[in-house]
């Protein structure tokens, strides 16, 4: 249908506006507002992590030490596929993963809001499987990656536009 | 296997409010042409908190079958059918005309009511209802239901109710809510508040239980719910998806999607006994499973050919046979009380809109004028279809005729309605 191809030449101009997004401050502060949210809304459950959210939050400067400050990678329109300027992203975190052995991190799987909602479930999994794979292609230990999709029900952005389309569909590191 | 097994949860775990919420109203927004003209007379006797003849008039209304007169068409106002005079209302084009009154019996009240034929001037219905004060509204249902099935030979749906799930705020104070409410959107009541997202409302055949999705885990896991005491038990809650229950005409199994094995695939759970059984296998999303009135077949979502197609999974033979070929995008399907027609959301040129396929010729027409519906939920008699729409920025619920002649949402005053799940009948 008209769909596709539409959407796929906005994506390719809106991720160009991501790329940019992420090397100012639009894509971190994204990542650690991300981060930061997740930990205050877990209660009782990975309660050892929530510090260390805290941590990697804060400290800006830690390169290697600190949990990556980007935390959200974005995804085109009905697609599961890596982009290649998130591969440094997800590198990072394979990084940290393996300095830190004991760290833990649920990898969070999002669609836009288009098409129904179990279905999108599905395909939010699909996203958030393909960066787990990414990141046992580079020698992170299954135990360290848990995969939860959350599909359509927790938009980053409200409103039924190609920008907040793009922003929801992403997989969100959430330590 | 012992970690699924259902645990019965107190009812505090979350907090479950029983408090009224904000109705949704009705507004109608496409007649049916095809219309039937009906007068129903503001009911004589006793004065009532509720006004019957206006709840009536609605209920007819809303069904897109029934071209309620407006009271100022109204030329008399018999109570009786001894006193009625059929030339007037064939003056005014009236088919049928209701006429009754009330009588107040200790602190009950008795409400007699009768329909009429104005062409063949003859009494075609004529019964006493007993109700309390509190029961008004549900005897003007349960008059609506008499009134709709003595006139068009199907079943009245006025008596049920809705299930649907709101969404309000963002970020950190987003909250979700399930939530029922009488079929005509009054009476609404939350039955579970969260500010993890609750998906998937499924009432049980009987009308006594929900099953439903929630993520207050921060997993998604399967719950079943009393709907009545809100105890509830939690079914199914495996490693990844948990979702899209379902359950059999019978009410002893559940289906459901689960991806324990690596992609979503279609589970049955026996509810007694807590077995699973998983009917498909393959590498694609399997999910959205709905049992056919008959209980011997399941539709469902599969993406195994490329985009998602409905299928149906026979029970007895395990054969699959694909049902929808119109378009690329065809989820989420329900068949028919009746067996013979599928509905489900189709993405046409439009956008994503709720489709009618007829099961013997396979045709496909579009109901709703949406760029967004989803969750299509068939009404027990199939004369309408619920699904969730969009006003402006938020999700509203609205409603179809099966024909798709006629339709009305039901805007909530705040947050975002999705999810509508039609009750089966419950008297």
């Amino acid at each position: 249908m008209q769909f596709k191809p539409y959407a796929r030449s906005l994506a390719v101009a809106l991720s160009l506006a991501f790329v940019a997004g992420c090397s100012s401050t639009g894509g971190t502060q994204d990542g650690s507002m991300d981060g930061s949210r997740d930990g205050a809304s877990t209660s009782g459950v990975g309660s050892g992590q929530v510090g260390g959210v805290g941590v990697g939050g804060s400290d800006q400067n830690g390169q290697q030490a600190g949990i990556p400050s980007v935390r959200t990678i974005y995804f085109d329109y009905d697609s599961e596929r890596i982009r290649g300027e998130f591969e440094p992203v997800l590198s990072a975190h394979a990084q940290y993963l393996r300095n830190n052995p004991n760290a833990r991190v649920v990898l969070q799987g999002h669609t836009d809001e288009r098409g129904t909602r179990e279905y999108n479930l599905g395909l939010g999994e699909r996203r958030a499987k393909s960066v787990e794979r990414f990141l046992s292609v580079q020698g992170i230990s299954p135990s360290q990656l848990e995969v939860v999709s959350y599909g359509e029900e927790r938009p980053a952005v409200s409103g039924y536009n190609e920008d907040a389309y793009a922003q929801n569909r992403r997989v969100v590191f959430s330590y | 296997m012992k970690r699924y097994l259902g645990l019965w949860l107190a009812a505090c775990l979350l907090l479950f409010v029983q408090q009224a919420q904000a109705n949704l109203t009705i507004e109608i927004t496409r007649g049916s042409d095809r219309a039937i003209p009906i007068a129903i007379v503001p009911f004589g006797g006793e004065a009532l908190p509720e006004d019957l003849a206006r709840i009536i008039g609605d209920d007819l209304a809303r069904s897109g079958q029934f071209e309620p007169l407006s009271r100022d068409s109204l030329i008399s106002r018999p109570s009786r059918s001894e006193d009625v005079n059929y030339r007037d209302w064939r003056a005014v084009d009236s088919d049928y005309l209701v006429v009754g009154d009330v009588e107040a019996e200790g602190s009950t009240y008795r409400v007699r009511f009768e329909l009429l034929d104005v062409y063949g001037e003859r009494r075609e219905l004529g019964e006493v209802v007993t109700a309390d004060p509190q029961r008004l509204r549900a005897a003007a249902h349960y008059i609506s239901d008499q009134i709709f099935e003595a006139i068009t030979g199907i079943r009245g749906a006025f008596s049920t109710r809705i299930a649907y799930v709101t969404a309000q705020g963002a970020g950190d104070a987003r909250r979700y809510g399930l939530h029922i409410a009488d079929a005509d959107g009054r009476n609404s009541q939350q039955i579970l508040d969260s500010d993890q997202p609750i998906m998937s409302p499924a009432w049980s055949p009987d009308g006594g239980k929900l099953a439903y999705v929630s993520f207050e885990t921060e997993r998604p896991a399967i719950y079943i719910q009393d709907v009545g005491s809100g105890q509830r038990v939690r079914a199914s809650s495996f490693t990844g998806i948990n979702s899209a229950p379902a359950w059999s005409p019978d009410g002893r199994q559940l289906a459901m999607s689960l991806s324990r094995d690596g992609q979503p695939e279609i589970y049955l759970m026996d509810i007694a006994s807590r077995d699973f059984r998983r009917l498909t296998n393959n590498s694609a999303i399997d999910t959205e499973p709905s049992f056919a009135p008959d209980g011997r077949s399941l539709v469902f979502t599969s993406d195994r050919s490329g985009g998602p197609q409905l299928y149906r999974y026979d029970l007895a033979s395990g054969q699959v046979e694909r049902l929808t070929f119109t378009g690329n995008y065809n989820a989420r399907g329900r068949v028919s009380p009746d067996g013979e027609a599928l509905f489900m959301i189709h993405r046409g040129n439009q956008g994503y809109q709720v489709a009618r396929q007829d099961l013997e010729t396979d045709r496909l027409v579009t109901l709703t004028e949406g760029r967004w519906d989803e969750s299509p939920s068939v009404a027990p008699n199939g004369a309408m279809v619920l699904f969730a729409t969009q006003q402006g920025n938020a999700g509203i619920l609205g409603a179809v005729s099966a024909d798709g002649r006629a339709s009305f949402r039901l805007p909530a005053a705040q947050g975002d309605v999705r999810e509508p799940a039609w009750s089966p009948f419950l008297n």
